[in-house]
């Protein structure tokens, strides 16, 4: 086989690996939407804010020190020792649970029955007020994420297919992290529908997604609900932000990976879970296989951030509401 | 009574006012929120502490107390020129717009405004032609002078011939990324080697496809014009295609620690151009025990000594030193931000003034004149050490191919000066 025909397969393994990590973002937003039809502008700045804690309570740093410092004249920066992996990812946890509950109880409580629109202007401010508070409490340094995942090519896939190919191909390129990162996106999707279709908050979850009102009457508690779904979009953005945070460090930049997840919730569907993914990878491998046929050889490259769009939207002219997205159908 | 009282507090406000005003004022520019915060911070810290240190150590200068005014960018171009508009009319002696985007937007209205910008190593390249840019410096290099240092580097390190060599250059797809293009493309003809341009969008957080292609075509050396996360990810991308980091360069705004630290021990090796050498300044110490330790600092104290706060430092010496020649030619210390567009016209930086200042070895020695506001041109490379964490000088300065740069600086400020309706000549 020829070599370019090799390395457009490579172009499409790797297009489909970081569709999943596109993915692992919109699901936070699916999760929401889907339950109560609000668009959380905010959901980047979760991941950047639970991979934040995740580091910060990992390295034992004091929060809001800086502002302690300041307000006190002290000079304390870190309890001076450090925690566990495991622990930390379940006291971050803890803290994105505590998180949802106050979104619940602050904001959204008291918008109930507000238009969409004043509702995603919530969440705008929900941003940038989450921001503010992650470099208030953590500090705006670019940290590193010891979770000890892999990193680097698969130098066993290298090997394994270098003989495909002439002198000219070099073997399939994987990074070890994009595999850890599918399997996990695989895990979480599997588990979210698992909850959803088989346990009797999943059920009560789909209800209000189905209809508040008719929810409402069965004695199902919206507020409940609410703190639930916010809660696992916190859990699958943390998920999302250690994924990111592999790659780059864990930085404010992080909060701008909700700019790859936009033309993924265009394409599968703001209301489907498995569209998500789905999604995720058509943008992927779509962005990746343009860049590299026409992109690159022709248009100067870095044609994958506007291509992303512009797939989707060609999507939404044929499928409004996505490709998994559920119908609309309006009577008059 | 209450008359009274009124009367003495407005006098008093008025006293206070009067001697705010005498004070010599320094818009910092900063960026400590959003993407690029981990850059802007460290810059910020050195650029203030060096002000504080003169003020606690000197008196300020001259005996003028030095009063800095931090306003919050966020690297964000608008709010840039936000800053410079709620600042300037404060008495502001003189901009550094820490972003090439805001400098573009500043370099007319700063011009209109008789208040001189520095663009230490960023911003718009030709503004070295001071007879076109009379009120823009960007000593003491430029984006140009970068790339033609890149490759006298590789120059000498390939015995002289880079002929048959292939150069990529990865860079950050603003206008910031592609001014070293025109240089490269130049120096690409002259020396024989093939230039391989790829484009990384904003932010640049997904570099795969660039990556791959890298795989693909194995270039001899990739040079990287990059900033922010862009940084950290090619730096672990590279790591990760097992891409020589030895051969692998990035500018002066991709090497600092952070861009570095991420990658780990697979950052071991990248190399990077720079301005100002990180080494244990004695000047630092006096920051540590004059402003940190006097619970000054102009952030919580981390990021003293490091690259950025090294350059940070070095951008307010150089400003403080302009300022004290501008006294020194007027003779008076409350000088007005025209007198320091004299100064730093006159600006001469020598390595004796370097020592005495607690520098020794920051820069390069240079002397501004009308014709030349950009300074010696000159650039270091550094390596990583991922062991020590440090970054660890590998040359002294280079200095840049001025048969190479001089006419595109001259040809591009030309064009400026054509479409600005500017005729050129020193004030």
């Amino acid at each position: 086989m020829s070599a370019d025909f090799l390395y457009g397969i490579e172009v499409v393994i790797n297009g489909l690996m970081a569709g999943v990590l596109y993915a692992l973002v919109a699901l936070g937003f699916v999760l929401i939407f889907k339950a109560s039809g609000i668009f959380n502008f905010a959901q980047g700045v979760m991941a950047l804010f639970a991979a934040l804690t995740l580091v910060g309570i990992m390295e034992g740093q004091v929060p809001f020190a800086h502002l302690i410092n300041a307000v006190f004249g002290t000079n304390i920066h870190h309890f001076g020792w450090q925690v566990p992996a495991i622990l930390a990812i379940f006291m971050t946890v803890l803290v994105m649970i505590a998180f949802a509950w106050a979104v619940q109880h602050f904001v959204f409580r008291h918008l109930v029955g507000q238009e969409p629109i004043i509702l995603f202007m919530a969440t705008i401010g929900l941003a940038y007020f989450l921001e503010g508070v992650g470099d208030l409490m953590w500090g705006s340094s670019i940290r590193t994420l010891a979770l000890g995942l892999p990193q680097g090519g698969s130098l066993w896939v290298e090997e394994m297919t270098s003989g495909l190919g002439g002198d000219d191909f070099y073997g399939f390129f994987i990074d070890k992290l994009d595999m850890v990162a599918t399997l996990v996106a695989l895990v979480l999707v599997a588990g979210l529908v698992a909850f959803a279709q088989y346990t009797k908050q999943g059920r009560a979850m789909r209800a209000v997604a189905d209809d508040h009102q008719a929810a409402l009457s069965v004695g199902i508690s919206l507020s409940y609900i609410w703190v639930l779904v916010w809660s696992l979009a916190g859990i699958v953005a943390l998920v999302a932000g250690i994924m990111w945070g592999a790659k780059s460090g864990v930085q404010f930049s992080l909060s701008l990976i909700a700019l790859k997840a936009l033309p993924v919730l265009m394409l599968g569907g703001f209301t489907s879970i498995p569209g998500a993914i789905v999604g995720g990878m058509i943008i992927g491998v779509g962005e990746k296989l343009f860049e590299y046929t026409i992109g690159a050889p022709y248009l100067g490259g870095a044609t994958e951030n506007w291509f992303a769009y512009m797939l989707a939207l060609v999507f939404l002219v044929f499928r409004p509401q996505g490709l998994f997205g559920e119908r609309i159908i309006e009577r008059v | 009574m209450k008359m009274k009282t009124l009367a003495a507090m407005a006098l008093a406000g008025s006293m206070a006012a009067g001697t705010a005003m005498a004070d010599l004022v320094i818009p910092d520019l900063s960026y400590r929120t959003g993407p690029y915060a981990a850059g802007g911070t460290p810059f910020s810290d050195g650029y203030q502490d060096y002000f504080a240190l003169l003020n606690a150590r000197d008196g300020g200068i001259g005996g003028e107390a030095v009063r800095v005014i931090e306003c919050e960018t966020a690297y964000n171009t608008e709010r840039g020129v936000e800053c410079y508009e709620a600042t300037k009319g404060e008495g502001a002696l003189i901009y550094q717009p820490l972003s090439t985007g805001i400098t573009y937007q500043l370099i007319p209205r700063a011009t209109a405004d008789n208040i001189p910008l520095h663009t230490m190593g960023y911003g718009r390249t030709s503004a070295a032609n001071g007879e076109v840019f009379n009120w823009v410096f960007n000593y003491p290099a430029n984006y140009w002078d970068a790339a033609s240092v890149a490759v006298n580097y590789l120059l000498d390190e390939n015995g002289g011939s880079l002929d048959g060599k292939t150069i990529a250059l990865v860079y950050h797809n603003s206008a910031y990324g592609k001014e070293p293009i025109r240089t490269l493309e130049e120096l690409s003809a002259m020396h024989g080697f093939t230039l391989t341009q790829l484009a990384v969008d904003h932010p640049g957080q997904e570099q795969k496809s660039q990556w791959l292609q890298i795989r693909r075509e194995r270039p001899d050396y990739v040079l990287m014009w990059g900033w922010g996360v862009m940084n950290q990810v090619a730096v672990q991308e590279a790591a990760n295609i097992g891409f020589p980091m030895e051969n692998f360069i990035g500018n002066w705004w991709a090497g600092a620690e952070h861009d570095v630290t991420p990658a780990g021990m697979a950052a071991n090796g990248y190399k990077s151009l720079n301005m100002n050498p990180v080494i244990d300044y004695p000047v630092l110490a006096e920051i540590q025990s004059l402003v940190h330790d006097a619970g000054n600092a102009a952030g919580d104290g981390s990021h003293l000594g490091s690259v950025l706060y090294v350059r940070g430092m070095y951008a307010a010496m150089l400003a403080a030193e302009a300022i004290a020649k501008a006294q020194e030619i007027h003779g008076v210390a409350n000088v007005t931000p025209a007198m320091v567009r004299d100064g730093m016209e006159a600006l001469e930086i020598t390595n004796a003034r370097m020592t005495e200042l607690g520098m020794e070895g920051i820069g390069p020695e240079f002397a501004v004149t009308c014709q030349n506001h950009g300074g010696a041109g000159q650039g270091l490379v550094q390596q990583w050490n991922a062991s020590s964490g440090v970054w660890e000088p590998l040359t002294g300065f280079i200095s840049p191919d001025a048969s190479v740069i001089a006419p595109l600086v001259a040809e591009d400020s030309a064009a400026f000066a054509a479409e600005s309706g500017i005729t050129p000549g020193c004030l």
